[in-house]
């Protein structure tokens, strides 16, 4: 009861505060003593803006970008960093081999190169790649970048025990010697076997097996340089040595951090980043709710995490016309999903599969996401911006509403005319995931399948609870409710990872449902395709697949409410970073 | 008097032993106790999709395969004699008291209380001040002024303080006196004493005010109930009998006596408080030790939840220690052995 009084009080605490808020900024009046951006002058402000295009182009440089962030940042060393939006910040301080272009929609979406030259070339089919390294780029003291500083932070990133947050693609796909370490425990190890640096311009990678999509995993920060006689360590985000636009200035960890130019950084090496600011600065640990009245009254520019307003002021921007207008509603590549687990009797029966699928009313799992602002209904597990996305008509319903008699007879044809008992699994911090498992819970209920809600809490679901394939057996756990964001945005990256079962361990699984040994002989066949339509074709060969066996009930592909602070100019969403891209961005003075 | 410190000091410290033993076991033991293996405690600080020999590599490095005597026992160890990081480049000295690295940001726990507790402090020691000041105050004249207009409306101006929590007062202005009318510095700034003595008080006085709008409330109907019962004592009668000024009755006679349950409460609130306003901290951004309890239980940051719970426990044994002590001060009655 208190928690419910809590509750109450927290929504109208934020409502009344949003609406001064939205007298603050919204409505035109300009609150004095703001420091933010100053203000939007002449642009038209619309919805979406931001999509597809770019919102206030302009070349103007000056000024500082503010921006806010609801908690920590999990670590500024690129070697130890695991978060899409540190991905997208990180190009401002450093430079990968090859990047995503900073423009708006799918052209985004296409690699360039940065470091090097141009993008990686093999020349056996995908199993080594060789990039040649632009001449003249430096750090921020003036030394001048070389391969060996690359194959360094790839090294060190090796290092599991004293980097354990960056993605481990490098020291999976390289040719490692026999039980390397990392550059921290064996510095003079050759390590030729996996990166060959035959002179200062030019880095080889030499992988175990041919991997057609390999500047996508150089494009992550890990490859960014770091000079080895700067190298701290654990310490080392203490102070990452820049060789962006931009060098740190001053670094609070877990408090604010903030960007200003880079002496040493030469345009002319660099045709990416406009670099249109004079700085940036973070600031961590800011309450969520504020960040957005902060966002509404331009006291922030941007919320740096882009993952959207939160839901008490989603609903009060989205109804009020003046300040939808300074808001896009931007594609995640994330998908919501259920998982059903063909472990669990009767669920090992595929028409009782088939019956969770046909009877599920997919407008009810939108609506526990916010509607259509929130996302879009999902009919197979690749969301659209991906390679091999298209839409599946495996188990289209009138309406998206379900088909009662169709479940029904799959019901009958698995010798459960009658429905089953099921437990249904959700991250209880998750409002969207308990309401995703409600409306499963509501739509099984009209063909006789009763679902138990199991809430588990959110930082252990997948180590102890749904991720892990001791408990969900003994425990009869046949649904789990999931979602699943892409490490970058290829669909190798997005869906290997919660497709290919070989990928399944003792605890800490994202998916144990996705068990097809097809599915796993088509992943390896993508790995050594270096054509992309032709890698793009087997991915919609697999996603047939997985919804032919019925091991996953697609939700929604996720979409978020952004908001654009005042004085932005050259704003736009990319679909790469699915947030407003940072290398872009300026801000008016 | 000595004797009595003395023997609270030792109470104090087993205490703390106890305390940082059930910490360790809800931390460490009970996930153990419910299945949770060394490897996916570990994965709880690993990338998303760290690999099974990731997962060993972190939980050999954070030593979850010791025993749990021989993990708590380092713990300690690192409190009383120091302890030794490897960074992966050097090995970093962290002194006695260490309360070791977080898991996550890898970062030295101690500092960071140090540095945290400087907020907290701030923001409770102006908020105590305030709160102290009004809500005693309005409780003496409410007191006095039994039934009026002014009594009528500080109580239930007390009672929608207590009844309205910090993130609804403090939210709303928040956007009212810092977003819309510009008066006040946004959230989530913070000026030490140390730099600027004004910007300090400037940046802390939204804050402040919204907290002691809570407590405040309580102390004034604590010292009105307080007041009135004892402005009735027939000892107030023959005060004002011997021709005392009405001033010297209140204060010296009234309000001495009243005082004595506000200064056990207020005890135990300013050193709960110390340990991390949560609600404000998190309100208002402030990177005090609230947040950083928040922070830490959330991402089961073994470290920092320790460091922070210790701390917290020796606010509260200190802050009610002094209570104690001012008993003899507050009440002649009181003798301390």
């Amino acid at each position: 009861m208190r928690t419910r009084s809590g509750v109450a009080i927290a929504a109208i605490g934020t409502a009344l505060a949003l609406g001064l808020s939205a007298c603050a900024g919204g409505g035109g009046n300009t609150p004095p003593g703001q420091s933010g951006g100053g203000s939007a002058g002449a642009v038209k402000e619309e919805f979406n803006a931001a999509l597809g295009k770019v919102y206030n182009p302009s070349k103007a440089k000056g000024g500082i970008v503010k921006m806010a962030h609801e908690g920590t940042w999990d670590s500024l060393d690129p070697g130890n960093t695991y978060y899409g939006y540190s991905f997208n910040f990180a190009r401002l301080y450093g430079r990968t081999l090859v990047m995503f272009k900073p423009a708006p929609g799918a052209e985004g979406n296409t690699l360039v190169p940065d470091l090097a030259e141009s993008l990686g070339e093999t020349s056996d089919g995908g199993k080594t790649w060789t990039y040649k390294l632009r001449k003249g780029v430096k750090f921020e003291d003036g030394t001048e970048i070389t391969s060996k500083d690359i194959a360094y932070s790839v090294a060190r990133s090796f290092d599991k025990q004293v980097l354990p947050k960056g993605p481990s693609y490098l020291n999976e796909l390289l040719d490692w010697p026999k039980d390397y370490k990392g550059a921290f425990k064996e510095p003079d190890r050759d390590i030729s076997s996996a990166i060959e640096t035959p002179d200062d311009y030019t880095i080889i990678f030499k992988l175990k097996a041919a991997f057609g999509s390999f500047d996508y995993i150089v494009q992550m920060p890990m490859t960014m340089p770091v000079p080895k006689a700067k190298d701290t360590g654990t310490k080392y985000q203490e102070h990452v040595i820049a060789s962006g636009p931009y060098m740190f200035d001053k670094n609070e960890i877990g408090k604010s951090f903030s960007l200003k130019r880079n002496p040493n950084w030469d345009p002319a090496t660099d045709p990416n980043r406009p670099a249109l600011p004079d700085g940036f600065e973070v600031q961590l640990n800011v309450n969520a709710d504020d960040i957005d009245n902060r966002l509404i009254s331009g006291d922030v520019h941007l919320a740096v995490t882009g993952l959207g307003l939160q839901q008490a002021a989603r609903t009060r921007v989205l109804n009020d016309p003046v300040l939808k207008a300074r808001t896009d509603n931007a594609k995640l590549q994330r998908l919501w999903y259920l998982s059903v687990i063909p472990d669990i009797e009767p669920l090992n029966n595929i028409e009782c599969r088939k019956a969770v699928l046909w009877a599920v009313d997919r407008t009810s799992v939108q609506r526990a996401y916010g509607g259509p602002n929130g996302g879009d209904i999902a009919t197979g597990m690749i969301p659209p911006s991906l390679g091999g996305y298209k839409e599946i008509s495996t188990y289209a319903t009138p309406g998206n509403k379900g088909d009662i008699n169709k479940a029904k007879a799959a019901l009958a044809a698995c010798g459960q005319p009658n429905g089953f008992n099921a437990d249904i699994s959700y991250r209880s911090e998750r409002p969207g995931e308990k309401a995703f498992a409600e409306a499963v819970q509501q739509s099984l209920a009209k063909v006789g399948i009763k679902l138990t809600l199991k809430p588990f809490p959110d930082g252990d679901y997948f180590t102890l609870y749904a991720g892990k394939p001791d408990y969900v057996k003994q425990n009869k756990l046949g649904l789990a409710v999931n979602g699943w964001g892409s490490d970058y945005p290829e669909t190798f990256g997005f869906l290997q990872a919660i497709a290919d079962s070989r990928t399944i361990r003792d605890s800490g699984n994202y998916n144990l449902s996705i068990k097809i040994p097809e599915v796993d002989q088509k992943i390896d066949q993508v790995k050594g395709e270096a054509d992309v339509a032709a890698r793009d074709a087997l991915w919609a060969e697999i996603n047939q697949r997985i919804m032919d066996e019925a091991v996953t009930v697609p939700g929604v592909y996720a979409k978020s409410i952004l908001m654009r602070g005042k004085g932005l100019t050259n704003l736009y969403v990319s679909d790469s970073q699915q947030m407003y891209d940072y290398v872009g961005v300026g801000v008016q003075q | 008097m000595i004797t009595y410190i003395i023997r609270r000091l030792i109470g104090a410290v087993i205490m703390l032993v106890i305390v940082s033993i059930v910490t360790f076991a809800i931390f460490f033991l009970v996930p153990r106790l419910v299945g949770a293996t060394p490897e996916s405690m570990a994965s709880r600080y690993a990338g998303r999709t760290a690999t099974a020999e990731t997962q060993h590599l972190i939980a050999q490095r954070l030593g979850f395969y010791d025993p749990m005597p021989v993990q708590y026992g380092r713990f300690v160890k690192g409190l009383v004699v120091g302890a030794e990081y490897d960074t992966g480049t050097s090995v970093e000295k962290c002194p006695a008291p260490c309360f070791g690295y977080s898991y996550l940001t890898q970062q030295p726990v101690w500092p960071d209380l140090v540095d945290r507790s400087r907020v907290t402090f701030s923001l409770g020691v102006g908020a105590a001040v305030i709160w102290v000041i009004a809500g005693v105050a309005t409780g003496v004249i409410s007191a006095l002024r039994r039934r009026s207009f002014f009594d009528r409306a500080a109580m239930g101006i007390a009672l929608a303080g207590v009844s309205m929590p910090v993130f609804f007062t403090g939210m709303i202005s928040l956007v009212f006196f810092s977003y819309y009318l510009g008066w006040t510095v946004p959230g989530g700034t913070y000026v030490d004493f140390t730099v600027d003595p004004f910007q300090w008080a400037y940046s802390l006085i939204l804050p402040w005010v919204t907290l002691a709008f809570l407590f405040a409330a309580g102390y004034a109907r604590l010292t009105r109930a307080g007041m009135l019962e004892t402005m009735n004592e027939d000892y107030i009668r023959t005060a004002r009998a011997k021709g005392l000024p009405e001033r010297t009755v209140v204060v010296k006679h009234g309000l001495r006596a009243a005082l004595t349950p506000i200064v056990t409460i207020f005890g135990l609130d300013f050193g709960l408080l110390l340990g991390g306003a949560v609600l404000t901290e998190s309100t208002f951004s402030l990177n005090g030790l609230g947040k950083y309890a928040i922070e830490a239980i959330v991402s089961n940051d073994l470290p920092k939840v320790m460091g922070v719970t210790l701390l917290t426990a020796v606010f509260v044994v200190i802050a009610n220690l002094i209570v104690d002590l001012l008993y003899a001060v507050v009440d002649p009655r009181v003798r301390l052995a």
